[in-house]
């Protein structure tokens, strides 16, 4: 005991028991000897990442892990450290610059966050303490404190349940915004627990936070006064978790177990770790390729250097002796500071600005997002939210979507759509003016008459209104409006699930209005306004395997009544077959229509039957043991023989467009995967309803359903089918075409998978570790050859692990993730690109999220416009700034062949400073923000262009190499251009000879103007903006450069380029070289763009095949006899 | 829980946040790249022609006067012992060098463009700021000081480098030596001359007072203030030679303008004739493997003889013309296969 205090006392951490024990209101329990507060985390919520203290060093350490900016913070040392040839300031302001600003936006994103952390965190909660109600912050809850919540709130931590103000001592809670089942589902006190909360002293001991949701283990020691503990046990149905609401209950009392970062909702988010793109990932590959060449540069140089010198008197020529100190130092240490040299003068081939650039692109450009007016929705009066601006061009690449369903695919809103009777298809109009709006729309050709018998109808129509567990809302409390109950008129109807609901209340618009169940006994209100009466007898309560539910009623004539509803598949083997065939075609064709099928069936059971059913319904509960099993024996057992009467149709209705999105993005090459906790028939019609399953696709199952078997056990049967399918999906697929990877175009046969998450942890970690990357590999390949796939009973993390798994997988294709509740936060975070739906589940996915929309139709514009736009100006961007660096610094390197190898700059350091901050970044960073190569409106019809761009297909090393070598080749251009004008330096009509800086300053010249022009060329969307950047840049640097050598600046210790400009401006041969330079530089560049097939709106039909992009001009330039 | 996003409102709906800004969307269609490039090309060639003529007209002469060849009229001062040596090299024109005449000395292999040559200079000295003067910057060292630690004036490899060979050019009449005027003025650029670099004050009306406490530098003959004892405007740091000498070339094959011809008798220019010029070697550049070579040239409105600008324009506007039909050819071409396809 002692030593078990002592643990507990130093460091709990270290030992973590594996229970943890709370005293209900903090009071001591006798037979402890003494009352240890335990020390339990605080209920506070973090997702922010930095707090005022850390922020600068975390900051500047996440920085710096960066490889660029590393790699100029050790630039800059060298330079202070080494006499080098440009001042630290070069490149330490620019870099100062860069970390300012970076730390400054993500100072302000995780501020944003901190202002959500404390929203929630301040939410006033009441705590009952020492018989007082105490407002508090809802931080300040610890563990052990009795909550009291009430109705639509949600609740501050995990609870377990003490008291609730209904009489029975349950409560109704919606867990929307964690698993995504809006349904309600009650709660149940534990029993023995006074009424006076205040006297109530209990002892709980619970298994340490796990993340599970539906799993809870505890044992509750209740202490009354003289009489001997009473230990209940605790399950889930006791424990309240944080993020679910409080329904149809006036008030509850509940101690917290688990708070803040302990919580399951808590702990069910992943940890956050930063976002990077797939762009940032080509950046950082081709910032490597660049310091290669730097490096490269820097050693040829250094070798030529000791080469050179190594001549007789070219080291050390008279006029230019060294200084002893530089005599004495030794060689090696010499040849490696002039390497280091070389390194800082030729460093600007790694652009800093480029990262300024791009921060700056990414930050402006996600105000489009925001500021678009189509992602305005009116209802909810808000537009888009960008909450991390770092992956906008990842919307354009993104490969795979995966989607919530509820609430996102589906408004979660369920409606009567139509109803079968015997064969007959009833559909309701509210147009039609019949008195009861219940008309056939068709029906059985071959029969002539044109309903149903009356009696069938009533049968139906009755057996709706009494086969289910709905509550009627009690009056009062239906204050607020909640859709999700389906308040319609003046009943409201409490459900487990929201289907019954729609039932009921299509029962009601053709006349059966349920009334309500008052002990034991269901009133209905039948056509004829009459009250009927049935005493409910049992209720066979609805589960996932039977798939179906039953109740037994008697009537007031004391006939004994069975009702059953439930899927097609489970009633049709349990009624006459003869029975079936009139009605499974209507089942089958509201199924490929995206309704949620049930059937109706009923059976009149004699005295006899009813006693043998209720004794053996009765002995079943009873059991102690196997009950389950001898439950579903007995349910077996009495729901036989029954005769069919019917089926409804029911529509979870779609978000808007919510079809037509997925249309878009599969024709954009995007696999879309379902990831839903729902049920898999009830997924499964969405899919359906959405066109992402169609009528030819053949769906592969992979269920706890298809897995039973008698002969295999799950495992080998899991084998058994993965291999099945993968041959039918894969190998008997045709063969893909090399380039042609998208299998959307590849399949003859639309395969859609199903899975189910029983199947995916079993599949995830198989009995035996050895199969489990097979099986991965086998079902990553089954997914990738089919059309759409569907995960339905999924927990949240598995959701996360799904993702994953296909972002690990072979390629590493982009993955983007879509939801609306907290159930989808943590593959909202897994993804590549979280995106949150502004819907009614509460904020949690808006706030993890990187871009929130409001409606799922946005979707589609922010992907196929948006993120191509994006995708294509970034890519631009940074290809450009590659090159534009390499043409600079190319002429710096081959300038140092032609002075010794001395590291003399070409340039004067003012333009080694401004060229990448002022000349050439204003133009690409309009480009980047204005350009649209094809307008928004093209990219929205023509979903296919999106994969003109897919699979990074601006940055791939072809084109990286394409603009490589155009800034060898300009480099090139520019240096040997000027050196053989200078082969004779007499330049002027006076005879007078130029000097060096001016030589850098007409490279220079035509440097800035060739690079600035080629973007031009580029530019095919030529804003105001545009132009006014473009000629604005070119003409502020001829403004700057007269500037900057007009005048004697006082702070310079050197007047290099004083009057240089102007000088060289007065060469008529000085100008003549310059345009010629620029134009032979972008000579390729224009026979190209002309080249290239024009982009007009005709073209929209042309881009099916992306592949002859290029053009067909040069190709039949180059192929002259394929005409 | 409240929505967070509250002050999001209905964005603007302007055509900049729409991102419907009108724009022009340049299409470079063949119907005005090939007569662009046409004319370009033509222009080119127009522009090149006139170049390469202008360039053609241009009369140069040059002679490499080292003495690296034991025959050659200045060998004998390529021998180190000898001081003050002079040597007279001689050349004949054939016909009139058109004038004004420029006379330049070009040196090879001299490395003006070392880093650490191009910045030992005190440009505060050279602004005749005399606090520099007792202390030189420190990037004058090794030539900041003397071995008897005086501040050199002006300091700097540049300065002590300059070139120091004089020449004196005389037209051979009748065996007879005619002096020709050389104009030193106006050979370096004018804002170097009159602004960017100054003399110090004179001090008690003595320039060469202004320089007390300083030595010269290390090569030169002698200090800044005696650089031109005749004309004080060409003297300390104005003076011209050293100007251009300070003006650092961009390349290790350079030439520097040394003086106009533009006076007396040979305004005109050099007429026919023999020629004799005296070279007063003072400026070592074998140890190095150095050249020093004289040029005379004309210039024209294009600077001085540039084949390669004039040849560059012929190549392009060519190229330019050439495309231009090519691409006349694949347009017909291509139209044709269109019409097929529709």
């Amino acid at each position: 005991m002692l030593r078990r205090r002592l643990n507990r006392l130093c460091g709990g951490d270290e030992e973590r028991v594996d229970s943890r024990t709370i005293y209900v209101g903090h009071r001591p329990c006798p037979d402890t000897e003494a009352f240890i507060p335990s020390k339990f985390c605080d209920n506070r919520i973090v997702s922010s990442k930095y707090t005022v203290w850390n922020f600068l060093p975390k900051n500047l350490f996440e920085q710096f892990r960066r490889i660029a900016n590393f790699y100029f913070l050790i630039i800059f040392l060298v330079q202070v450290i080494v006499d080098t040839p440009t001042s630290p300031v070069t490149s330490g302001l620019p870099l100062f610059f860069v970390i300012t600003v970076t730390a400054i936006k993500q100072g302000y994103e995780d501020w944003l966050r901190h202002k959500a952390d404390k929203e929630v965190n301040k939410y006033p909660v009441t705590v009952l303490e020492d018989g007082r109600s105490v407002k508090k912050e809802s931080e300040k809850i610890k563990v052990g404190d009795v909550v009291e919540v009430v109705e639509d709130e949600t609740f501050p931590c995990d609870l377990i349940l003490l008291q609730s103000s209904r009489e029975d001592g349950t409560c109704f809670v919606t867990t929307a915004s964690l698993d995504g089942e809006s349904n309600h589902k009650t709660h149940y006190t534990v029993p023995d627990i006074e009424k006076d909360l205040q006297t109530l002293t209990s002892a709980i001991e619970c298994e340490q936070p796990q993340p599970d949701l539906y799993k809870f283990v505890g044992r509750m020691h209740i202490y009354k006064l003289e009489q001997e503990p009473v230990v209940r046990s605790l399950g889930p149905e006791n424990l309240l978790l944080k993020g679910a609401t409080l329904k149809n209950t006036k008030k509850i009392y509940g101690v917290s177990v688990y708070t803040g970062m302990e919580t399951k909702m808590a702990l069910n988010y992943q940890g956050k770790s930063q976002k990077r793109s797939a762009v940032e990932k080509s950046i950082n590959a081709f910032l490597l390729v660049y310091l290669s060449i730097l490096i490269s540069k820097a050693v040829v140089c250094t070798t030529l250097k000791y080469v050179w010198q190594s001549k007789e008197g070219q080291d050390e020529p008279w006029y230019n002796q060294k200084t002893q100190k530089e005599k004495d130092t030794n060689m090696y240490l010499k040849m490696f500071t002039d390497f280091l040299s070389f390194m800082v003068l030729f460093n600007f081939i790694i652009p800093v600005s480029m990262y300024v650039t791009v921060e700056m692109q990414k930050f402006l450009g996600s105000f489009f997002i925001t500021w678009d007016k189509d992602f305005f929705d009116p209802e909810i009066q808000e537009g888009a939210l960008v909450n991390t601006s770092d992956l906008n061009e990842e919307l354009g690449q993104v490969e795979y979507v995966f989607t919530d369903k509820t609430g996102t695919l589906t408004q979660n809103n369920m409606e009567f759509i139509e109803c079968c009777i015997d064969g007959f298809q009833y559909r309701y109009r509210d147009t039609q003016s019949e008195v009861d709006g219940f008309t056939v729309t068709d029906g059985p050709v071959n029969k002539l008459q044109q309903k149903a018998g009356w009696e069938k109808e009533e049968l139906f129509l009755r057996a709706l209104c009494l086969c289910h567990t709905v509550q009627v809302k009690e009056a009062g409390s239906e204050v607020l409006v909640d859709q999700v109950d389906g308040i319609d008129g003046l009943l409201g109807f409490i459900a487990s699930s929201p289907d019954e609901i729609a039932l009921v209340k299509g029962a009601m618009k053709y006349g059966f209005t349920f009334l309500g169940l008052e002990s034991k006994s269901m009133k209905i209100k039948n056509r004829q306004n009459d009250i009927e009466e049935y005493k409910l007898l049992h209720v066979l309560n609805f589960d996932p395997v039977r798939r179906r539910m039953s109740v037994i009623v008697q009537t007031k004539s004391g006939e004994t009544l069975l009702f059953c509803k439930g899927a097609d598949s489970s009633i049709f083997p349990r009624v006459r077959p003869e029975e079936v065939d009139r009605i499974r075609m209507h089942v089958e064709r509201n199924a490929t229509e995206g309704y949620r099928t049930l059937c109706v069936a009923y059976k009149q059971l004699s005295a006899e039957e009813y006693a043998m059913a209720d004794t053996g319904l009765r002995e079943a509960r009873l059991a102690l043991q196997d009950r389950e099993e001898k439950l579903m024996a007995m349910y077996n057992q009495v729901e036989m023989g029954m005769s069919l009467i019917g089926a409804t149709a029911v529509e979870d209705r779609l978000q808007e467009e919510a079809a037509e999105t997925m249309e878009a993005l599969q024709g954009a090459g995007m696999k879309v995967w379902v990831l839903t906790g729902d049920k898999m028939e009830t997924a499964k019609s969405t899919c359906y309803a959405c066109r992402l399953f169609q009528r030819g696709t053949e769906l592969l199952e992979l269920t706890v359903r298809t897995l039973e078997d008698e002969k295999l056990n799950r495992d080998q049967k899991l084998h058994e089918l993965l291999q099945e399918y993968h041959n039918k999906a894969v190998k008997d697929a045709p063969p893909v075409k090399a380039g042609v990877t998208r299998s959307w175009s590849t399949a003859n046969q639309d395969y859609g998978f199903i899975i189910d998450g029983a199947t995916l942890s079993l599949l995830m970690n198989p009995p035996h570790d050895a199969d489990a990357s097979q099986y991965k590999s086998l079902f990553l390949q089954i997914c990738q050859n089919c059309t759409a796939v569907l995960c339905c009973r999924m927990a949240p993390l598995q959701k996360a692990q799904i993702v994953k798994m296909v972002k690990n997988s072979q390629g590493s294709p982009i993955t983007l993730s879509i939801g609306d509740g907290a159930n989808d936060v943590s593959m909202i975070l897994e993804a590549h690109v979280g995106i949150g739906i502004k819907g009614k589940e509460g904020r949690q996915a808006v706030r993890n999220s990187d871009y929130a929309i409001p409606k799922l139709k946005h979707l589609k514009k922010l992907l196929l416009a948006h993120g191509h736009l994006y995708y294509v100006r970034i890519a631009h961007l940074v290809q450009y700034f590659f090159y534009k660096n390499l043409c600079f610094i190319l002429p710096q390197f081959l300038y140092q062949f032609f002075c010794g190898y001395s590291q003399q700059p070409l340039y004067d350091a003012a333009y080694l400073t401004m060229y990448n901050i002022c000349f050439t970044s204003m133009p690409i960073l309009a480009y980047s923000l204005l350009e649209q190569h094809i307008s928004i409106e093209i990219l929205l019809h023509n979903a296919a262009l999106y994969r003109e761009i897919a699979n990074n297909a601006m940055l791939r090393w072809r084109p990286f190499l394409y603009w490589t070598v155009l800034g060898i080749f300009q480099g090139l251009m520019f240096f040997f251009g000027v050196r053989f004008l200078f082969s004779n330096p007499a330049l002027q009509d006076n005879g007078q000879v130029f000097g060096n800086w001016s030589y850098g300053t007409i490279v220079f010249t035509v440097l800035v103007f060739t690079v600035t022009l080629k973007l031009a060329l580029d530019t095919r969307h030529w804003t105001w903006i545009n132009h006014f950047v473009i000629w604005g840049s070119l003409a502020f640097y001829v403004f700057f450069s007269f500037f900057w050598g007009g005048i004697i600046w006082p702070f310079l210790k050197q007047q290099r380029l004083y009057f240089v400009f102007a000088n060289v401006l007065s060469s008529v041969s000085a100008w003549l070289v310059i345009i010629i330079l620029i134009l032979l530089s972008l000579l390729p560049e224009i026979l190209l763009v002309v080249l290239r097939k024009p982009r007009g709106h005709h073209s929209q039909q042309l881009s099916e095949d992306s592949s002859t992009d290029t053009n067909r001009w040069l190709r039949s330039l180059l192929s002259p006899t394929r005409i | 829980m409240k929505n967070e996003g509250e002050a999001s409102e209905q964005p603007d709906n302007t055509a900049f946040t729409q991102q419907q800004l009108p724009a022009w969307q340049p299409i470079l269609s063949a119907g005005i790249v090939i007569p662009g490039f046409l004319i370009i090309g033509l222009a080119f060639l127009g522009i090149g022609i006139g170049l390469f003529l202008t360039s053609q007209t241009i009369q140069v002469l040059e002679m490499d006067y080292t003495g690296v060849e034991k025959d050659s009229p200045c060998f004998q001062c390529t021998i180190q012992s000898v001081q003050n040596c002079t040597c007279e090299v001689t050349f004949s024109l054939s016909a009139l060098f058109t004038g004004p005449v420029f006379f330049y000395y070009g040196l090879s292999n001299y490395f003006q463009n070392f880093r650490k040559y191009g910045v030992s200079k005190d440009y505060y000295q050279l602004t005749g700021d005399t606090q520099y003067f007792k202390s030189p910057r420190d990037v004058c060292f090794p030539y900041s000081h003397d071995s008897k630690n005086n501040p050199i004036v002006p300091c700097g490899a540049i300065a002590n480098s300059m070139f120091n060979d004089t020449f004196e050019l005389y037209q051979i009449i009748n065996g007879t030596k005619k002096k020709v005027p050389l104009d030193g003025k106006g050979i370096s650029w004018w804002t170097d001359f009159n602004i960017k670099y100054r003399n110090p004050s004179s001090v008690n009306g003595s320039f060469a007072s202004a320089f007390d406490g300083t030595v010269k530098p290390i090569n030169w003959p002698k200090a800044a203030y005696e650089l031109d004892l005749t004309d004080p405007n060409n003297n300390g740091f104005l003076n011209q030679d050293f100007l251009v000498w300070m003006r650092r070339a961009a390349l290790p094959q350079f030439r520097k303008l040394y003086r106009r011809i533009t006076e007396g008798d040979y305004a005109g220019g050099l007429p026919a004739g023999n020629y004799s010029l005296t070279v007063h070697y003072n400026y070592p550049v074998l140890s190095f493997d150095g050249r020093k070579k004289l040029v005379f040239s004309n210039v024209s409105w294009m600077g001085g003889k540039n084949d390669f600008l004039g040849i560059a324009y012929l190549v392009v506007g060519s190229l330019c013309v050439v495309m231009s039909v090519v691409m006349l050819i694949v347009y017909a071409k291509f139209k044709f296969s269109d019409d097929d396809d529709a």
